[in-house]
Order: C-alpha cells, then structure tokens, then sequence
C-alpha cells in the first residue's frame, strides 16, 4: 500500500484482516466491490453465475483488511466480510517517531 | 465546516467500519447466525424469498438499502417499533424487501400515510422511503406540509433525477438541458433543490450523500432515525437504464466514479448553495440540524388541554 506519507505510528498498528464471503448467485456484475475496495481485493472472474454475470473473485485475499466497504457498496447482498484476527502488517518499518526524536 | 472530496468512504484503512461497529443484542446474535451459515449478515432483515430484488444492474437502490438497514441497527431503536412507509416507484419497492413493519402505500401518498401512523402509535419510529417524484411531484404538496408541522419521522428521498420505475419521465427534479423521455429535446424546467425545499418548509435535519457515500448515510440516517422531528435525507443515485443512458453519463459504475470525482461536502452550508445540475459537482453533507418542538408532541399536549386538564 502506497502513502503520500508514511504514518509515524505504523510500525505499531495491527491491520485488522477479513475474509470476504461471495454469493454468487445473486451478484449482478456491477463491479461496484472490484472498483472501491481499497486494497484491490477483488477481480472480476471470468466465469458466469446463473443469471450470466460475472461475479467477482477474490484474487488477494491477504490484503483484505476487513473494511466492510464492499460489503456497504454492494447493490444485491452478494458480498460480505468477516473481521479476523488482527496481524501487524508484514512490511513495517521501523516507526520513524524515533528518528524525529533524534533531531 | 469541512471542505473537499470525501475520501474518508472510499480509503477506510482503520479496519472496523460500520458494518461491524455497534452491534448488540439480538442483532447481533442473528448476524453471527448469518456469518456461520454463510448467509449475508443482512437476511435476517430482508423478506425471506424477495431477493434478488427488482433494480437492475448498475443501480443504486440496492445500496441505499443496504445503508438504511445498517443505518436503522445503528441507530439502537427497538426494531419492532420501527415502521416503513413507501409510495410507488422504483424507490417504493424498498419497503416490499424490508422484514419489518412496512407498507406499500399509494403513489403520492406516503407522507400522509406514515403522519397517520406517527399520531396513532406516537411510541412508533416511521420512516418514508421513496422517490423523488413520489415525495415532490405528486406528493409535493404532503412533503412541505409534513415538515412544516415537523411530523416526527425520517424521509429518505432517492433522487434519480426521473420517474425510473414507468420508463423515465421528466420529474421536477430533472436538471436543465437533461433528456428523458418526455424532454426528448432537454428539460427546459428549472428543478427543486430537494434539501432547499425541505429546509424552507422548515425539517430540522436535512442532509445529502449520493450512494457512493454509503458509510455518511449510514451515519446520517441513524443521526436522523434519533433526531426528533422531521429529518430529511435525500440520496443521489444513479439510474443507468432510464436517466443516464439518455444523458450518455454511462452504467452504474460510472455514476459511482463520477461521484467519487465531482462531490464536495459542504457540512453546515446554506441548502440555496446546493443546486444539482447535469452532471455538474454534487454538494454533499448535514445542512440542518436544529430543534424544535414536533407536531405529535404538540398535539399530545393541545389533546390534554382539551379535555381540560394542564399541558
Ligand atoms: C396515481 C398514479 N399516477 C401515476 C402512476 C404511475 N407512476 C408509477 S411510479 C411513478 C413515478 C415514480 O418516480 P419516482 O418516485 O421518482 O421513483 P423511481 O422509480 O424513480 O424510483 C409514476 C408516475 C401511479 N402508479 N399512480
Ligand atoms: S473488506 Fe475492504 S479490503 Fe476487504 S475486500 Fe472488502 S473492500 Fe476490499
Ligand atoms: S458489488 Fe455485489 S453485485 Fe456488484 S459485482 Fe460486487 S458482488 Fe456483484
Ligand atoms: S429503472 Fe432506474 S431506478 Fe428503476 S431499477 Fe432500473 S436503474 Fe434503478
Ligand atoms: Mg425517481
């Protein structure tokens, strides 16, 4: 994930992590969910459901951070997410409040 | 007052949204229910066997469904004092979809319905959900006047800029220069500002959000559900089969990204700054929030008065 500045405390936030629940049969291929998520979760797939749209897939399911907006933004109650335990986020970096201390 | 593009709906990286703040009680165990049966945590409050829903592809009515109904738990009213008045339209179709008290009333006439409602069962918390050209057309006259009296209810108005539900007809929402299907040649009518309207008919919270704003409306209506009076929400949502195709604005997705890219929320502005017109920036945001004493508080106490005893 790209900042235009790097949060001084994200060396000691836990990202909260989701996992995302599809129902396929009732998605209407809108591309609402693919479109907003912030973390780019979700792709549109290429098989069809029943009514003969695409429903989406989860093409990176460990960057969900259970935001819930696809699930909010989702016309047809086809999408929802389930908060998980929360991790610290793998790439880290030393929290920069030290260095601002420094100088 | 704050300015600018709404990026708090879109980049929510804090984690715990809406969707799963505030939850208690029964709700909560219904929804729990819901994720282990990996049934949507929302079917307990959707009419069993109704979904999928009418709206087509690409509309926002669905959302703003799903807004009101996290909206409503959020707000921690008693569900089973929670009632849904509609009126005829696609908009209407909302409380058909609804699993709590809700009626389908005649075109026009949700206002006076849901007023009944409010003054026979005043421990009731009503809420009109319609149309733009249900609730200012031929429901005009019953929007100015229940706000005037500052009946105690919410009114969501979804504004599609048309009637969507009978093929797309000029509303007196319609911007200037918009084509339907009886403005073949562009709208020439000047349209109502809907927040301007219900603010000058004298509502005590007015607000707009269009559906991409979906975390600000849930917020908002649970603020409005609580706020005693006549609070009013309207809801800008696209209609990509009836309006936006004959305006060449595109499918739903592209009416989200427009709103993503051309709204500014203006909290606190005077609504007479708000005018909407063809695909021009959309203001957003809480433009009332004020008190005052409601219509069925008035008349409980002129009742008491009349059959003589003190207020
Ligand atoms: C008395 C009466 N007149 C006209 C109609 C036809 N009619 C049905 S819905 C509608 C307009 C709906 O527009 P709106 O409230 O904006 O809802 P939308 O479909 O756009 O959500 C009209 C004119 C009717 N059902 N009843
Ligand atoms: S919860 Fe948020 S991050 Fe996860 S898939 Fe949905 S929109 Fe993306
Ligand atoms: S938002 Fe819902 S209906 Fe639209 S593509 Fe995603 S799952 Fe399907
Ligand atoms: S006609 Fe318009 S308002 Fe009605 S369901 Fe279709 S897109 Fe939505
Ligand atoms: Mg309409």
């Amino acid at each position: 994930m790209k900042y235009w500045r790097e949060p001084l405390d994200r060396g000691r936030c836990e990202v909260p992590k989701g996992k995302v629940t599809i129902i396929d049969k009732r998605c209407k291929g809108c591309r609402f969910c693919v479109e907003f998520c912030p973390r780019k979760v979700l792709e549109v797939s290429k098989g069809f459901n029943e009514k003969g749209y695409h429903p989406p897939e989860i093409a990176r399911p460990d960057d969900c951070i259970a935001c819930g907006f696809c699930e909010l933004v989702c016309p047809d109650f086809a999408i929802f997410v389930d908060q998980q335990a929360s991790c610290p986020p793998p790439a880290a970096k030393a929290p920069k409040t030290q260095e601002v201390g420094a100088h | 007052m704050t300015e600018g593009h709404d990026e708090h709906d879109l980049q929510h990286h804090n984690g715990s949204s809406s969707v799963h703040r505030d939850r208690s009680g029964t709700v909560a165990l219904h929804e729990r229910h819901h994720r282990e049966t990996g049934e949507h945590p929302l079917d307990h409050l959707l009419r069993p066997g109704r979904i999928p829903h009418i709206w087509c592809t690409g509309c926002g009515l669905g959302v703003v469904l799903t807004a009101y109904l996290n909206g409503i738990q959020k707000a921690g009213v008693d569900l089973d004092k929670v009632a849904i008045v509609s009126g005829i339209g696609c908009t209407g179709r909302i409380a058909g979809y609804i699993n709590l008290d809700s009626f389908h009333t005649t075109h026009g006439r949700a206002l006076p319905f849901a007023t009944g409602l409010k003054l026979a069962n005043p421990e009731l918390k009503v809420s009109v959900i319609s149309g733009d050209g249900d609730l200012f057309a031929i429901g005009g006259n019953h929007l100015i006047h229940a706000a005037r009296r500052n009946v105690d209810m919410l009114v969501l108005c979804v504004n599609n800029f048309n009637y969507g539900m009978t093929g797309g007809q000029v509303a007196p929402t319609t911007p200037v220069t918009a084509r339907t299907q009886t403005s073949p040649y562009g709208c020439w009518e000047h349209p109502f500002n809907l927040p301007y309207v219900a603010a000058a008919s004298g509502a005590v919270y007015v607000a707009r959000w269009t559906v991409l704003h979906a975390r600000r409306l849930v917020e908002s209506v649970a603020e409005a559900v609580r706020h005693p009076g006549f609070s009013f929400i309207e809801v800008i949502s696209q209609c990509p089969t009836n309006f936006d195709r004959p305006n060449k604005g595109g499918e739903g997705i592209d009416l989200m990204h427009f709103y993503e890219k051309k709204t500014v929320v203006k909290n606190g502005i005077d609504p007479k700054e708000a005018d909407i017109g063809l695909y021009t920036p959309i203001v957003c945001g809480k433009f009332v929030d004020q008190s005052k004493p409601t219509y069925d508080s008035c008349y409980t106490n002129m009742c008491t008065m009349a059959r003589g005893g003190k207020k």
